[in-house]
């Protein structure tokens, strides 16, 4: 997934080889993650599609199966792993993922500390900010999901990047050989001002922490908590709005007196047609906010570490 | 660790001012965010006075300043650990008091305060400290003890504000850079706030050991963050796509070494697409790069002339540019790199171009991605995406094809008075994301 050196650039890995994670895409919204292996086989609703018909074929290609229904196998990238990776716990999407990175300022180079795992929807996109020079520390109490984790990473190609680690962090801190070195520390845990003092310790003077809470009971407790080592407290909520795009057909009858008529919205593309009528046909494209939206996930709060002298 | 800039561009070596770095001064909180370099003689405008930004050399990049009033005159000068915890900022044991107090016998008519302003002044000349003509304010007041808590930690904070104003010294990158522009020029990043511009970042798949294609009509901003998250690795290719360059200043205020500098290239469209080793078309392109390359003092001299708000951006003499020898980024890509992109295409493409057409843009550049490379398209106008997303579906140019409006509400978050903030943005531009497929007709 990611490319750990120039000389395995993602420009390059255009082919589909034996062993490689695809992502298999069904529509929008339905898409599965598949390791190609040369005997195997992927069914579907649209049929049955053997893998050795996959290999040897670019990334990106679209693919029939014997029942002449299709997908395309897209070369997989974190915000493709989020969307079809399997939900041990509740994740993180893209609104979130996106502006952590960001305002956590993490650029490849950066150690980073994140507790609790999770299902590593976040901690895969860390990977791939702090690639490939630096690393990712992450810390999960139930040692099932650290252990399907760890699997994950594999899977994906990014373990080298990221050491996963069983231990409660609510109760015990961050280990204190990795003290002083962190560039940013993520918590998304029950009662994240617990830790405030262990993350203190593990941050760089100016370095980001960034806390993720679905509840502003949380939320409150953790700024009272940062509020005597930490500077520059933000809370933010981010979401995503989407947008439905169709081609509308209006049809309008000139010269006969009635009323214009309409016909319902569809999204093939007519070819216009000449009548005796006068039928004159155009489309537009028209573009509408989509009726159903997430209306929340959870409060990021961000925070730096003071500056001593 | 003093300011080595040979060094590699390690994250660490950059936690610390340098004589000709660039940096973003946050002046009483965010009510003043100005771009500076720290040279021998830049200065900031702090009310009436110039102070000298010399003080700041060498300081790690979080530090805090007050001015100070001393026998030489006033000066900015670090405050350290102790003093920076304010009062109000402390207030670890907070307990919710029952407020009994309220305003209703409150009226504002500017008699309250018995102190005139030549008052202050003499308080200032017989050396009072900023903090000290603060509490001769408050005991002055003939209101402040009638107040609420909460209402005196708003007057004494305005307080502090005017009379012993701070300067934090903020490290300039992709966020703070994309929030202060956000703030004071919006229209010249074409109104791309932070989270969108985040949101451009995770879709196009940025990261190292990738060659980005960008259409940068922002000012440099998608070009500067692209590169800082590439690290030094891979290329970010700045295309343009008629016949010069689109600017490209604000990748300057990142303070980049030369490695990441040299991974930022320009390249047109028409040199991505033409017949290889034609020597006179190689010759008539240089002059027109050099003509046109982001040069210091071209660039100084460009935005010198540029209209309000640029005042606010201390630019160094060309005797100290040179001295400080800051590195320069937008170099032609090499026909090397020209090559090597032909034969293989670019990871993603990210377009911020307000000024072209979306979908003729799109188009065009399309057949030079990779196979199944993401790309993020971004506009100010839904318009124009939702016109370029139905021709790529039904061109069966791309799949995963979406368009999102990111929202971003910040919240006050403090004890019995939290709630989201007053003022909110509104907007923040539109994004148009996919992924791009083999497409079997032309394959």
């Amino acid at each position: 997934m990611l490319a750990l050196d120039t000389s395995k650039k993602l420009s390059f890995s255009k082919l589909i080889a034996s062993g490689d994670l695809v992502i298999v895409y069904e529509r929008h919204e339905t898409m599965k993650a598949v390791k190609v292996c040369e005997g195997s086989v992927f069914q579907n609703r649209f049929g049955m599609f053997k893998h050795s018909h996959w290999i040897g074929l670019p990334f990106g290609s679209k693919v029939y199966s014997n029942k002449s229904g299709y997908v395309y196998l897209l070369a997989p990238s974190p915000e493709l792993w989020t969307l079809v990776l399997s939900h041990r716990t509740q994740i993180l999407y893209i609104a979130d993922i996106s502006f952590v990175i960001m305002y956590l300022e993490i650029v490849p180079g950066c150690l980073v500390l994140e507790s609790g795992t999770g299902s590593g929807s976040l901690t895969t996109s860390l990977v791939r900010a702090v690639a490939p020079t630096g690393h990712v520390h992450t810390f999960d109490f139930h040692e099932q999901r650290a252990a399907s984790a760890r699997e994950d990473f594999e899977r994906t190609g990014v373990s080298s990047m990221v050491t996963v680690g069983v231990r409660d962090i609510q109760g015990k801190g961050f280990p204190d050989e990795l003290c002083g070195l962190a560039d940013a520390v993520f918590l998304d845990l029950p009662q994240p001002w617990l830790v405030i003092v262990s993350a203190a310790k593990m941050l760089k003077p100016d370095a980001t922490l960034c806390s993720f809470s679905p509840c502003i009971e949380q939320v409150q407790r953790s700024c009272e908590a940062l509020r005597t080592n930490f500077t520059d407290i933000r809370t933010f909520e981010v979401l995503l709005r989407t947008y439905e795009v169709r081609e509308v057909k209006i049809n309008s009858m000139r010269g006969q007196g009635g009323s214009p008529c309409q016909q319902p919205p569809c999204k093939r593309r007519h070819t216009n047609e000449g009548s005796d009528k006068q039928e004159s046909v155009s489309s537009a494209i028209m573009a509408r906010p989509s009726a159903e939206a997430r209306g929340h996930t959870g409060y990021l709060t961000f925070a730096r570490l003071r500056c001593s002298a | 660790m003093s300011g080595n800039q040979s060094n590699v561009d390690s994250v660490q070596s950059r936690r610390v001012t340098w004589e000709g770095c660039s940096v973003l001064l946050d002046i009483n909180d965010g009510d003043r965010l100005v771009f500076s370099r720290l040279t021998e003689n830049s200065t900031l405008k702090i009310g009436k006075k110039n102070y000298s930004l010399r003080p700041l050399i060498g300081c790690p990049f979080g530090s805090l300043f007050q001015v100070e009033y001393g026998a030489e005159g006033s000066k900015l000068s670090r405050l350290l650990r102790s003093a920076e915890v304010s009062n109000i900022e402390d207030n670890g044991d907070y307990q919710p008091v029952e407020e009994h107090r309220d305003n209703r016998e409150l009226v504002d008519n500017n008699k309250a305060q018995s102190l005139s302003g030549e008052d202050i002044e003499e308080l200032r000349r017989q050396g009072a400290t900023g903090d000290e003509i603060i509490e001769a304010l408050i005991a002055n007041s003939a209101t402040f003890e009638k107040k609420t808590a909460f209402s005196q930690e708003k007057y004494r904070l305005k307080k502090q504000k005017k009379y012993a104003p701070r300067v934090l010294l903020r490290r300039p990158v992709a966020r703070s850079i994309c929030e202060t522009y956000f703030t004071k020029y919006p229209a010249r990043i074409g109104f791309m706030r932070v989270d969108t511009l985040s949101l451009l970042l995770s879709m196009a798949n940025v990261a190292a050991n990738s060659d980005i294609l960008v259409v940068d009509m922002v000012g440099g901003l998608l070009t500067g963050a692209v590169a800082e998250r590439m690290g030094g690795s891979g290329y970010v290719c700045n295309m343009y796509l008629e016949s010069s360059p689109y600017p490209m200043d604000i990748v300057r205020m990142f303070n980049f070494g030369d490695e990441i500098c040299k991974r930022i290239v320009r390249t047109s469209l028409s040199d991505l697409c033409s017949v290889q080793n034609d020597p006179s078309e190689q010759m008539g392109h240089d002059v027109s790069a050099t003509a046109n390359s982001s040069n210091e003092q071209m660039c100084s001299h460009e935005t010198l002339t540029e209209p309000s708000g640029m005042e606010e951006i201390a630019l160094p003499s060309e005797n100290e540019v040179s001295k400080c020898k800051i590195p320069k980024a937008g170099d032609k890509a090499s026909q090397e790199t020209i090559d090597l992109w032909k034969a293989n295409g670019f990871s993603s493409l990210i377009v911020a171009a307000p000024e072209l057409d979306t979908w003729n843009t799109v188009k065009d550049l399309m057949p030079h991605l990779s196979h199944s490379a993401p790309f993020a398209i971004y506009h100010q106008y839904l318009q124009p995406l939702a016109t370029c997303m139905h021709r790529l579906q039904s061109e069966k140019m791309a799949v995963g094809l979406q368009i999102s409006e990111p929202w971003l509400r910040e919240y006050q978050v403090l004890p019995s008075r939290t709630h989201p903030c007053m003022q909110m943005s509104a907007f923040g531009g539109y994004i148009l994301s996919g992924v791009k497929i083999c497409n079997p007709e032309s394959a």
